[in-house]
């Protein structure tokens, strides 16, 4: 082609180019901004900063907000004071004991870095009454760059930061920009709730089981609803928020809801599978109808969550106290028992923690459960010759508010007073003190002092009882083709083994099928004898008939 | 007294016996799967069949009970004491020594009397008893509620498997006794072909010759 021509033709082409894009950039209407809501937050005043540290920045939340401060302190995240409607016990984070790190009290900087707020030093008080206390950017952080740090009470951490300090996830602490964050606001993610949820007891899924980093991008065999490709659920799309108080709760929970199939998917101030799949969830075909029939017994986690700590992150599912305390010349070791399928090495010993089991794609244990714990809390008496109950499940297979439920039971091994038979608060957080049970090892310093802390009596003399502690399984259900088929409890010694008052079909032959096998046994038996004599007659007598 | 080989299984009397035959067959099958007492099929895949077999079932006893009802059919298996003593006797002693069956088919008799007996049970007792307490098991979901305990379940259940296994007894006393007398074949054929061997008076033989020529055979 000759060089004319080509120039011709780039000519050509170039107009064509102009004339084909003008007129599409004159259609496209402008793009609607927001992304959703109705304020950008980069754009307001009050958010440019800097601040200096968080109750700065919720000040200025508040300064449009007027009334989130004082709806978040009539919350649960914040009180972490929960007194039992039915059973009447005084439970919450700042009053149980559990089965993992013990108790908040006497530990408070530490186990308060996950408070919805700022410098709670004290659970023997409520947190401090200041709306500019209430952190807000725990939730509400969309730069992903907000952390708390893991012994502030509940503070960011700031420039500059202490070498070695880590976030509550375990992570390094790095200087949070607080404008940036505050800046960046919006509705909570999965990763919001799951910096303190998914951290519980000190580490990755180390308490509950069913909550991990795996669900905060989850794949789909892991949490159908959660994960991006699938329903994409945030906590909140449960959890329904109204005034800032959270559907949902594991002292009080809905083990049985009865909805109306009327108002299907409305939002509820409840957090339960029933709210959008109703009670007869199933397609109206022979095997569904029989599945419909089980949702009156069975809770829908049971058969939808087939195991729990899937998605590759393990769940602590032993930790024994009573070996904490050893020391290699002098100084606190570890071992790393437990390969992760990431390949990661998880603590099996720790000298601060004592003895570990993890485990992954754990079966979980199943008994009746009607929604009521009651709780062993530091002045529930018990027999130290069988393994206590921190949390016992209320429920039983005659009870109509009572389905069989799935959980995750923690085995522990914890101190506890060998002369009142129960159990002992234990302070094992405080660097700086010579009592701590991290810094000095030393159990009877550790136990008395938390007693004389939070007013409890002691009589000085401790050993460790056998604990058994259950997490409700709830989260991590898995898409509809994995989850469990009937054989799987139809069948003796089933995952229904442990359940009673209860007929199951399968699980073994009932006194009817006993009788009815027998009879047969007779008829088979009667037959063969009959036809043997018929036979014996025919030879004797040689005659065709018979 | 002339031996005629006559139509006594009309073609809904075969179908409902060998479709009757084939479902209690499978529903044992699939039940004995469900108890646990094999494992050919899923215990879902075994739940699905059973469910739908029995309903299937059930919808033919409706057909059957309506049939036997409106063709008076059901005199067949009414029970009456002649005879009975004699084939008693004749199953549990005759049999041995080669004696003939006493019982002669006769045209409204089809069944000798403790075949009748037999089956009348089977059709009062057992089946009712089966069905009933299925009936109950599927549709629990309807009064569970009345049933805080579970006793109730568990007793429909015991009575279902218990009436199971009876009617499996009975499957192998019938098909056991089809054994004796002309054998097995012989047995069967009737209720293939529908034509069995009857003693006809010369009057029931001149009524099916002119009236009903096709249930008579040369």
């Amino acid at each position: 082609m000759p060089p004319r021509h080509r120039a011709m033709r780039f000519v050509a082409w170039a107009i064509w180019v102009v004339i084909a894009a003008a007129p599409a950039q004159a259609q496209e209407p402008p793009a609607i901004p927001g992304g959703g809501t109705t304020a950008d937050h980069s754009k307001f005043p009050a958010l440019k900063g800097p601040f200096s540290s968080g109750p700065e920045v919720t000040q200025a939340c508040l300064s449009c907000h007027t009334e989130a401060g004082d709806q978040v302190m009539h919350t649960l995240h914040w009180s972490w004071d929960y007194t039992h409607p039915e059973t009447g016990q005084k439970l919450g984070k700042a009053n149980v004991i559990n089965s993992f790190c013990g108790n908040v009290g006497s530990n408070e900087a530490r186990c308060t870095s996950c408070h919805a707020g700022y410098g709670w030093t004290d659970v023997r008080e409520p947190p401090p009454a200041d709306p500019t206390r209430v952190d807000c950017l725990a939730c509400h952080d969309r730069s992903g760059q907000y952390a708390k740090q893991d012994d502030l009470a509940g503070h960011p951490p700031l420039d500059p930061v202490r070498a070695g300090a880590k976030t509550i996830t375990g992570a390094d602490a790095k200087p949070v920009d607080l404008a940036k964050a505050a800046q960046s606001v919006g509705e909570p993610g999965r990763e919001n709730c799951g910096n303190c949820h998914f951290y519980g007891g000190g580490g990755d899924n180390v308490k509950h089981g069913d909550l991990s980093s795996a669900l905060v991008r989850p794949d789909l065999a892991t949490d159908v609803h959660m994960s991006p490709e699938g329903g994409n659920f945030t906590c909140q799309t449960c959890h329904v928020t109204e005034d800032h108080r959270v559907a949902g709760s594991r002292y009080d929970v809905e083990a049985k809801d009865i909805v109306d199939a009327h108002l299907l998917g409305q939002p509820r101030d409840t957090a339960t599978c029933e709210s959008c799949h109703g009670n007869r969830p199933h397609a109206a075909t022979p095997a569904g109808m029989k599945l419909n029939d089980h949702t009156d017994r069975v809770a829908c986690q049971t058969c939808h969550i087939p195991s729990f700590a899937r998605g590759g992150v393990a769940t602590k599912t032993l930790w024994d106290w009573s070996t904490a305390g050893k020391l290699k010349d002098g100084k606190p070791f570890s071992e790393d028992g437990f390969t992760q399928s990431d390949g990661q090495h998880l603590h099996t010993y720790l000298s601060t923690k004592g003895n570990f089991e993890w485990a992954e794609n754990v079966v979980p244990f199943y008994g009746w459960f009607n929604g009521t714990v009651e709780y062993t809390t530091a002045d529930t008496v018990f027999d130290p010759s069988l393994p206590v109950e921190i949390n016992r499940l209320e429920g039983s297979a005659s009870d109509p508010d009572a389905r069989i439920w799935p959980f995750k039971q923690m085995i522990g091994r914890q101190a506890f007073d060998t002369e009142r038979n129960v159990l002992l608060h234990s302070q094992v957080y405080g660097p700086q003190t010579d009592t701590a049970f991290w810094t000095n090892f030393d159990w009877s310093k550790a136990l008395q002092v938390a007693a004389d802390y939070m007013g409890t009596g002691y009589s000085g003399k401790f050993d460790f009882v056998d604990t058994r502690m259950y997490w409700p399984i709830t989260h991590m259900v898995a898409p509809a083709d994995d989850a469990l088929k009937c054989g799987a409890c139809h069948r003796p010694q089933g995952r229904m083994a442990g359940i009673t008052g209860l007929y199951i079909p399968g699980t073994g032959l009932p006194p009817g099928g006993i009788l009815g096998l027998a009879i047969l046994a007779m008829a088979v038996a009667g037959v063969a004898g009959h036809g043997l004599l018929r036979l014996l007659g025919r030879k004797d007598k040689g005659n065709h008939h018979g | 007294m002339a031996e005629r080989k006559v139509l006594v299984y009309t073609r809904f009397n075969r179908l409902w016996h060998w479709s009757q035959a084939t479902s209690i067959l499978i529903l044992l099958f699939t039940g004995l799967r469900i108890m646990g007492l094999h494992g050919v099929l899923t215990f879902g895949t075994a739940v699905t069949i059973h469910s739908i077999v029995a309903v299937a079932l059930m919808l033919l006893w409706v057909f059957t009970a309506f049939w036997l009802m409106t063709t008076g059919a059901w005199r067949q298996f009414a029970p009456r004491r002649a005879g009975l003593w004699q084939v008693a006797r004749f199953y549990a002693w005759g049999v041995f020594r080669g004696e003939d069956h006493p019982y002669r088919k006769v045209l409204r008799r089809r069944h000798n009397p403790l075949q009748a007996l037999a089956y009348l049970a089977l059709k009062v007792l057992l089946f009712p008893a089966v069905f009933l307490s299925g009936i109950a098991y599927l549709g629990y979901t309807f009064w569970d509620h009345l049933d805080p305990s579970g006793w109730a379940i568990w007793a429909v259940a015991n009575i279902h498997i218990l009436a199971a296994f009876a009617i499996a007894a009975f499957v192998v006393a019938h098909v056991y006794l089809l054994t004796i007398g002309h054998g097995f074949r012989e047995h069967v054929k009737p209720m293939v072909t529908g034509f069995e061997d009857i003693d006809l008076t010369p009057e029931q033989e001149a009524y099916l010759a002119a009236e009903e020529p096709g249930r008579l055979k040369a």
